[in-house]
């Protein structure tokens, strides 16, 4: 196993994490190691399959083929802006491949690889980097909630959300996810405070990708982030976020355990983001090339791959055929793009309320009759 | 039949009543269960409906309106209550970022039926943070509709329409006037919420006023009445959307218009209330629309409210300068 560095001293073991389904230690859940050997956890086993592991890595694949095509978009002036989730796909395909069909995913404005998961088409998680609409999917249908830009703010939508679970007695959890930058947040103490009071099913994951744009992790916090959630209350552990056997297995445990009515639980998926915090930054200006230069040691794809080809669980006509499709993927993603049709101007006004305000309704019909003047006409 | 109702008690029997009616309806606030809250407005509904019913927050007004947001997701219909006007702030983010906005983002496809009721002005004594108008802030937030009442009829039944309206509201309470009286039938065929309503005919100047400011408004009619003036008053009722058609009727007959309300003047409802009756009445009008409201100051510690606050000589005053054009 390699130790991955350390932000801050390490304090052992976590005060308040006594629940039954937790460690009492406090360490990085691992059950892959970076060099793709199958490693045991004493409180995290996975039972998993090999068809389930060749589809894992299927999905790690063409996340970050999605990814970069949609960089490659935005380099091209096709993209308003792309949020790159290079380096955090073990993270995210981990945790949404942990949820139930029932669960609901409170994402940030990074989470395709959960958004893949749930079933979302790539194009309409595009369609808002396009500037095509503000979210393009339907979050009732698919179990994954629109993207929210504003820091944090989804924490206590799922909270809330997990509080109406609740009620209706589902036997299902929400799954707020978060960022490191994040936890420096009010709203994001209260949704902990809340989950903790009313022992509401939701899990928090928290991708530690050690930057919120520019700023290290550092300045957010004095202590590792997992070890936040003693004081709120609840469990807490951090997960080698580049381990997509270990994100899936922890986050499956805390999402039962939610279900089950055992409250919140905090996960820290330790990572790193590869890439830019959007298409608009320079991390240059900020981190040293050989931080970057080590964490690619980690890459969540290159492990599994070792793994699944070290085992013979895929041979290579299997990761041909992976990369075929990849490419198909991407082909689909560019063109898609290239050729999505900008909305109707009418649209800004049809759902603001439920219910149309009059006011609102003869702005649209002034709007209407100003477009239509120009039609054919002399201006 | 009718019943003498202080505001306060209306509200009270309202929310029951709603409460009663839809089983998603939950009370989201600080002190509201075994208190009543700190005005009693949600007295004894903890004790009839449960706590689950009639949450006790813990104190966070972030979180009160953020978990409402995911409890709204689930098809409940969260009732928060805001303790007091000027902490509505720390939740400012949850409704201008999120309840406002969530429904357009969504394509209608996430509803957010939530309402925040904050007991909103000044003229009762306090210490700072506690008698503020924050109206403007809402109103000038697409998303959001914001109601204003002004009596127990309309507090009675605007909190069940709010409630059972699939909007987000912000619902202002005029605190000073919790415990002025009226009859309530509560048999009635209410007027519509989002209507503004004559409520005191006249044909020299028509005073529009909203809230804690219509009995203001209602007193220095009966003033200007001694003098031989004539006031129409209209109650907006509703601060956004605004009604204002019965509004410019009144305007072309009485060719002079003052709005009134306690908030800063400056950007107020008033501007945007006189720039409409302008643009629209403009060849009816015999004088500039007239604002008559609070300094463009911070609330003035409470020794100081009565001259912060418009009061009846204030607005009659600007009758004066009407009339005077």
């Amino acid at each position: 196993m390699t130790a991955l560095p350390e932000t801050t001293e390490m304090v052992d073991p976590v005060p308040g994490a006594a629940a039954p389904h937790l460690p009492q230690r406090a360490e990085l859940v691992q059950l892959l190691t970076p060099e793709g050997d199958r490693v045991e956890h004493p409180d995290y086993s996975l039972d998993i399959g090999e068809q389930e592991l060749r589809e894992l890595y299927r999905d790690l694949v063409l996340v970050r083929r999605w990814d970069v095509e949609a960089t490659a978009l935005q380099r091209q002036g096709q993209l308003g802006i792309w949020a790159s989730l290079l380096g955090q796909e073990a993270a995210q395909i981990g945790a949404g491949r942990a949820m139930a069909e029932s669960d609901m995913a409170f994402p940030t404005y990074r989470e395709h690889g959960v958004a893949w998961t749930r079933g979302v088409d790539p194009l309409h998680v595009i369609s808002l980097f396009r500037g095509v609409d503000n979210g393009g999917w339907d979050p009732v249908a698919t179990g994954f909630n629109l993207y929210t830009v504003v820091i944090g703010a989804q924490t206590l939508h799922a909270t809330g959300y997990a509080m109406g679970l609740q009620r209706d007695g589902a036997e299902s959890a929400a799954l707020a996810f978060l960022g490191d930058g994040a936890t420096s947040q009010g709203e994001v103490n209260e949704a902990m405070i809340w989950a903790a009071s009313f022992s509401a099913p939701v899990v928090f994951f928290c991708q530690n990708n050690q930057y919120a744009i520019s700023v290290p992790l550092e300045r957010q916090s004095r202590v590792p982030l997992y070890q936040r959630a003693a004081g709120f209350g609840f469990p807490g552990v951090r997960v080698d976020g580049n381990d997509v056997l270990a994100v899936l297995a922890v986050t499956r445990s805390a999402l039962a355990a939610a279900r089950e009515g055992q409250g919140p639980t905090f996960i820290e998926a330790f990572t790193y983001r590869m890439g830019a915090h959007t298409t608009s930054d320079d991390p240059t200006r900020y981190r040293l090339a050989s931080e970057l230069e080590e964490w690619k040691l980690r890459d969540p794809i290159a492990r599994l791959k070792a793994h699944l080809s070290r085992s013979s669980i895929a041979d290579a006509a299997f990761f041909q055929g992976v990369e075929a499709e990849a490419d198909e993927l991407a082909d689909r993603i560019r063109s898609g793009t290239v050729d999505m049709p900008a909305p109707a101007p009418t649209e800004m006004f049809d759902h603001v309320y439920a219910e149309q305000t009059p006011q609102l309704a003869q702005q649209r019909a002034d709007f209407v009759a100003y477009q239509a003047s120009f039609e054919g006409g002399e201006h | 039949m009718g019943q003498m109702l202080t505001i306060g008690k209306a509200l009270n029997l309202g929310l029951r009543k709603a409460m009663e009616d839809d089983a998603k309806v939950v009370l989201m606030g600080e002190d509201i269960g075994k208190l009543g809250g700190v005005f009693r407005i949600t007295d004894g509904l903890q004790k009839d409906f449960g706590e689950a019913r009639v949450v006790d927050t813990p104190l966070a007004e972030a979180g009160i309106l953020g978990t409402a947001v995911g409890l709204a997701m689930r098809g409940y219909r969260p009732v928060c209550e805001i303790q007091f006007d000027g902490f509505v702030f720390p939740a400012y983010n949850q409704i201008v970022t999120q309840v406002a906005k969530i429904h357009a983002r969504s394509k209608g496809k996430l509803p957010m039926p939530i309402v925040i009721r904050i007991p909103f002005g000044g003229g009762i004594g306090a210490v700072e943070h506690h008698s503020e108008s924050p109206e403007a802030y809402f109103a000038h937030t697409a998303g959001l509709k914001v109601v204003a009442v002004s009596n127990p009829v309309d507090a009675y039944w605007g909190i069940q329409q709010a409630i059972a309206h699939p909007d987000p509201i912000v619902f202002l309470e005029p605190k000073r006037r919790y415990w002025e009286k009226a009859e309530v039938d509560v048999d009635a065929t209410p007027d519509p919420l989002f209507a503004s309503r004559v409520v005191h005919g006249g044909d020299d100047v028509t005073v529009l006023a909203y809230g804690p400011m219509v009995k203001t408004a209602l007193q220095a009619a009966e003033a200007a009445a001694e003098e031989g003036r004539s006031l129409e008053v209209v109650d907006l009722r509703t601060v956004s959307p605004l009604d204002l058609e019965p509004v410019f009727e009144s305007v072309r007959r009485t060719g002079r218009c003052i709005v009134v309300h306690e908030a800063p003047v400056t950007l107020g409802l008033g501007a945007e209330i006189a720039a409409r009756v302008t643009e629209t009445c403009f060849h009816s009008l015999e004088a500039p629309v007239l604002r008559v409201g609070g300094y463009d100051t911070p609330y003035p510690p409470s020794k100081l409210e009565e001259e912060y606050l418009p009061d009846l000589d204030r607005v009659l005053d600007a009758v004066d300068r009407a009339m005077g054009f």
